[in-house]
């Protein structure tokens, strides 16, 4: 045990000694999060709307305006022809175009019925359906008001409703969800990072020869290595926690006790797999390239940012190995819905088999001897 | 000159020898490409739904088997109450709920106001959103289709025109960003550790004591990584054609020579980096800490960038790989020719020329 | 009295190649033994096979009594050893790189404390005990690497080189030290490629191409050869073609 806290002691006070590695690690990350959690709002909100009026009649200038005060779109030109709506959508300067073509009103008035025609730049698709929605919507609600205007009202209205909830966040505000999962990346990108870094660095400039010539334990050893970086990581945790706290509100629904004694686990697991890399290369940029590979996989698939019930099947079995995917629900259950321990049993379990078995790894292949 | 190319040559012979990192230099991209290209996306595929029947009417049962057979939702466990939904959604088992009232039908033939609520887990309010209009309009649909035979009076159709990607597939989307995203992190990640490699194991003094130039010591250094980074390009472009059905709508040409461009941007961040830093462990936090989660999240690449605030939209312009996600899906899936990427691939070459003349600075500052 | 190094027909191959070819030698307690060769004999291989840093391919070897196959930990605690590639942390200061090894050793708080103020001193370092050991000179950072392998009280130490681009007047100090070392009863294990310092050891084996060509006190290895240095000795040893005859 004594063993163990010398080089604890000596970890800290070389991380320490690196002016820059005090910023990088514990102001870059919180930085990181202020900003970045409000980028990561799927909402469609400001798009942007070209309309081609050929009509320019009184109906079609109320549709126009109608779009207007929706919220959702913002007018950024209009003409009279459509290939300039086109070349608008080519440049990237509209996202869609409304185009009324002339005889609408008239059309509507005479004939009861009338077309329009909406073209979206569908490149991205989820986008180009959810304006679709947006303006097909804003669409009939203009067509019920005229109807109402000139049928009567209640003509025709469709009188079985749907009707949606949120719980747990009723105003959609996804800081709540964000900010704690924009922090489980951040410690796990130091976490990782900096053990992963850590036993091939005393390999590269040859420290290491100096430590295998001592009779510690290779426990010793690795469990020296392993907990400075847990003490940092979960110190980054409650720093972001706070932050998250003070600054965006989130609310702390469920036990923090809960969530700091996962990280605990969730930490040896992150840490474990910096440390097996560290020992399987022999060079700081293999660790790199190693552990940039695993975070990489590991951030994109973890359900943060696009979700995992959106990939195929077998995507879906990848994330099951996953612990960042693991600790963001975890957290998102906790603070947000106030799930308890048997409710995360499951998560509790994988995690610390997972923890066993890479630290295993760890102390195994790190070889005093060659 | 002469000097540049042997320069460049043992440049190369770092590189090109050490099979093992090749492999992984390579590999790496590949398997990110493929893997990102399935997994990335936010379109709904049989998303687990709970059901809360109370009406059990025909009605009810149409919906939820018009529901599964969209192929967008599976229907996953039957509810019994109201208190149920709570218990269910904190055990975190799925995250949508559709609640039929009683006596769906009844209320209907009698014209009484009746409602279905959709009740999402919004904890991930994103995919709440998602789920949420999926279902709605599926139900919609149903109930349009119920209609049918009652036209109403002074109808407005929309035609709905769905340009460059008709049938709204998410690859489109995604897969120019992964390729993007990619590209740039591993292009700055091996260039700035390789000079603060040399500089850390003492080999960079030897190379200053000679009579090479400093501009040649690092345009020597970027010349092997922009071949290496090429050929990185080429291979994920591949995959984006042949795998995921990319089309390459624009010139080809046109491409080639934007991803030269952009390469070299990334490169140059890269060495810009490591001109600034000592140790390796610094480069690469920088590189890999700091470059990582910015990128992926202000590029545009999954999140769209005109719905953040103000501030991180002009953040985001600081970022290269927004401006190489907007140039690759111009001239991939819009065919747009340069006239209407000009000012995107004026901004990257500005950026390049930025950090090749800093680094070059930093690099005669140390000198003296 | 039991040697404090056996070795016989140790080897060591790395595939194809054979770097130490099936050495057998004894060390005797307190002996300063000298291991000398030219680069790339093998030495430091040889050196790696003994403190328990590589396992040997073939043969039989045993420090401070023990087997290295089987008790290479065991080996670990009565051994001390100094690498070739420099083996203190730069980024640490003296004091600190004692108080880490002195712990990693086990020694008792007040012993290191203890130590720390007398190796210091012994070393005239007292001014730089709080400075970056990457500040110190060469020659300093040599003698105090040196000190801190010994600090545990080793019965054996390995030295790999320990004066390598180490000026004249440092060399002759470092001796000094390894002498006071041999002197506490200590097993001195040392190579090095100069020549003159060879004449320092109680006795000497020189390696030619992973073997061991000679092996004697460095008077009888002179007279062996009828040379009046081991400069001449070793240059006798490894001229091109001698050992074909």
């Amino acid at each position: 045990m004594r063993t163990v806290l010398f080089i604890v002691r000596k970890e800290f006070v070389q991380i320490f000694r690196h002016k820059v590695m005090l910023p990088l690690i514990f102001l870059m990350p919180i930085i990181q999060l202020v900003i970045l959690a409000h980028a990561a709002d799927y909402e469609v909100r400001n798009i942007n709307l070209h309309i081609v009026d050929h009509d320019l009649s009184q109906y079609s200038r109320r549709l126009a305006g109608k779009f207007q005060a929706s919220g959702n779109f913002i007018l950024t030109g209009s003409s009279f022809s459509s290939q300039a709506a086109f070349d608008e959508i080519q440049k990237g300067d509209a996202d869609l175009f409304l185009d009324i073509p002339a005889g609408f009103q008239r059309s509507l008035l005479r004939e009861s019925r009338a077309g329009l025609q909406l073209s979206v730049d569908a490149v991205n698709g989820v986008k180009a359906g959810l304006a679709n929605a947006y303006a097909t919507a804003i669409i009939q609600d203009f067509n019920e008001e005229v109807r109402s205007e000139l049928a009567g009202p209640g003509a025709g209205k469709p009188s079985l409703a749907i009707a949606s909830s949120n719980w747990f966040n009723p105003e959609l505000n996804y800081f709540t969800f964000m900010v704690p999962g924009i922090l489980v990346l951040l410690v796990t990108l130091v976490g990782m990072f900096l053990s992963g870094m850590n036993i091939v660095k005393e390999k590269e400039i040859g420290t290491i020869e100096q430590i295998n010539v001592t009779p510690i334990r290779k426990y010793q050893f690795i469990i020296g290595k392993l907990l400075p970086f847990w003490i940092i990581a979960n110190a980054e945790l409650a720093i972001g926690l706070t932050v998250g706290w003070l600054i965006f509100d989130i609310p702390f629904v469920g036990s923090l006790w809960l969530v700091f004694g996962f990280a605990a686990i969730y930490l040896l697991v992150v840490l474990g797999m910096g440390l097996f890399i560290s020992t399987v290369t022999e060079t700081q940029q293999q660790a790199m390239f190693i552990a940039w590979f695993f975070l990489i996989i590991f951030i994109l698939m973890s359900g943060l940012f696009t979700p995992i019930e959106s990939m195929p099947p077998w995507a879906q079995q990848i994330t099951k190995f996953n612990p960042v995917a693991y600790f963001v629900e975890v957290m998102r259950m906790v603070l947000l819905k106030g799930s308890g321990l048997m409710d995360i049993k499951r998560h509790i379990l994988v995690m610390g088999g997972y923890a066993l078995a890479v630290n295993g790894l760890a102390v195994w292949n790190y070889r005093k001897r060659s | 000159m002469k000097q540049l190319l042997i320069f460049i040559r043992k440049e190369a012979y770092h590189i090109f020898r050490d099979k093992r990192t090749l492999l992984i230099l390579l590999g790496m991209p590949m398997v990110q490409v493929l893997l990102f290209g399935f997994a990335i996306t936010n379109e709904i595929n049989n998303a687990r739904i709970a059901i809360l029947d109370l009406s059990k009417g025909e009605m009810s049962r149409d919906i939820i088997q018009r529901m599964a057979a969209s192929g967008y939702f599976e229907i996953g466990e039957n509810l019994h109450s109201l208190s149920d939904i709570e218990r269910h959604f904190r055990q975190g088992k799925t995250k949508l709920v559709a609640v039929f009232p009683p006596q769906l039908e009844e209320k209907l033939l009698r014209n009484t106001p009746v409602q279905i609520q959709l009740v999402a887990d919004a904890t991930d309010p994103n995919t709440a959103t998602t789920l949420i209009n999926y279902a709605s309009a599926i139900i919609g649909r149903y109930m349009q289709e119920q209609n049918q035979g009652k036209a109403l009076p002074l109808a407005i159709t929309t035609e709905v025109k769905m340009l460059y990607n008709p049938r709204l597939k998410s690859v489109y989307m995604f897969v120019p960003g992964v390729i993007t995203i990619i590209l740039m992190l591993m292009s700055a990640m091996m260039t700035s550790i390789a000079i603060t490699r040399e500089k850390e194991l003492g080999t960079m003094e030897v190379l200053l004591v000679s009579p090479l130039r400093p501009s040649t010591i690092v345009i020597g250094k970027v010349i092997p990584y922009i071949l290496l980074a090429l050929t990185m390009a080429a291979i994920v472009l591949m995959l984006g054609a042949f795998v995921f059905g990319m089309p390459i709508r624009g010139s080809l040409l046109l491409l080639i020579a934007e991803c030269v461009l952009f390469v070299i941007t990334s490169l140059s961040l890269g060495i810009l980096i490591s001109t600034r830093t000592e140790t390796q462990q610094v480069a690469m936090l920088i590189s890999l800490m700091a470059l990582m989660l910015p990128t992926i999240l202000l590029s545009g690449f999954i999140f769209p960038i005109e719905s953040m605030p103000k501030v991180l939209q002009l953040l985001s312009n600081i970022i290269p790989a927004k401006w190489f996600i907007i140039i690759i899906k111009n001239v991939m899936l819009r065919g747009t020719g340069f006239d209407f990427i000009w000012k995107e691939t004026l901004i990257l070459l500005g950026m390049a020329l930025f950090f090749i003349a800093a680094s070059i600075r930093n690099f005669k500052i140390r000198l003296a | 009295m039991l040697p404090a190094i056996t070795a016989d027909k140790l080897t060591k191959r790395f595939g194809d190649f054979t770097a130490v070819n099936q050495i057998t030698f004894e060390v005797r307690k307190g002996e300063i033994f000298g291991f000398l060769g030219a680069n790339g004999a093998g030495k430091t291989t040889a050196i790696r096979m003994l403190n328990g840093l590589s396992r040997p391919t073939a043969g039989q070897a045993s420090v401070a009594g023990f087997d290295v196959y089987r008790h290479a930990e065991k080996i670990k605690r009565r051994i001390g050893y100094m690498s070739q590639k420099f083996s203190l942390y730069e980024d640490l200061t003296v004091r600190e790189n004692i108080q880490f090894y002195g712990g990693i050793y086990g020694l008792p708080l007040d012993e290191i404390r203890r130590q720390m103020k007398q190796l210091v001193a012994g070393l005239g370092m007292e001014p730089y005990a709080r400075s970056l050991v990457k500040s110190l000179p060469l020659g300093w950072r040599q003698k105090l690497a040196f000190s801190i392998a010994i600090m545990h009280r080793p019965e054996i130490v390995f030295l790999d080189e320990p004066t390598g681009g180490v000026d004249p007047i440092t060399r002759r100090q470092f001796w000094e030290m390894i002498y006071k070392a041999a002197d506490e009863g200590m097993t001195v294990f040392v190579t090095t490629h100069y020549m003159d310092e060879a004449e320092y050891c109680g006795r000497v084996s020189i390696m030619v191409d992973g073997r061991i060509a000679a092996l004697d006190t460095p008077h009888a290895l002179k007279a062996q050869f009828h040379a009046a240095s081991m400069n001449e000795v070793f240059l006798n040893l490894t001229r091109p073609g001698r050992h074909q005859s």
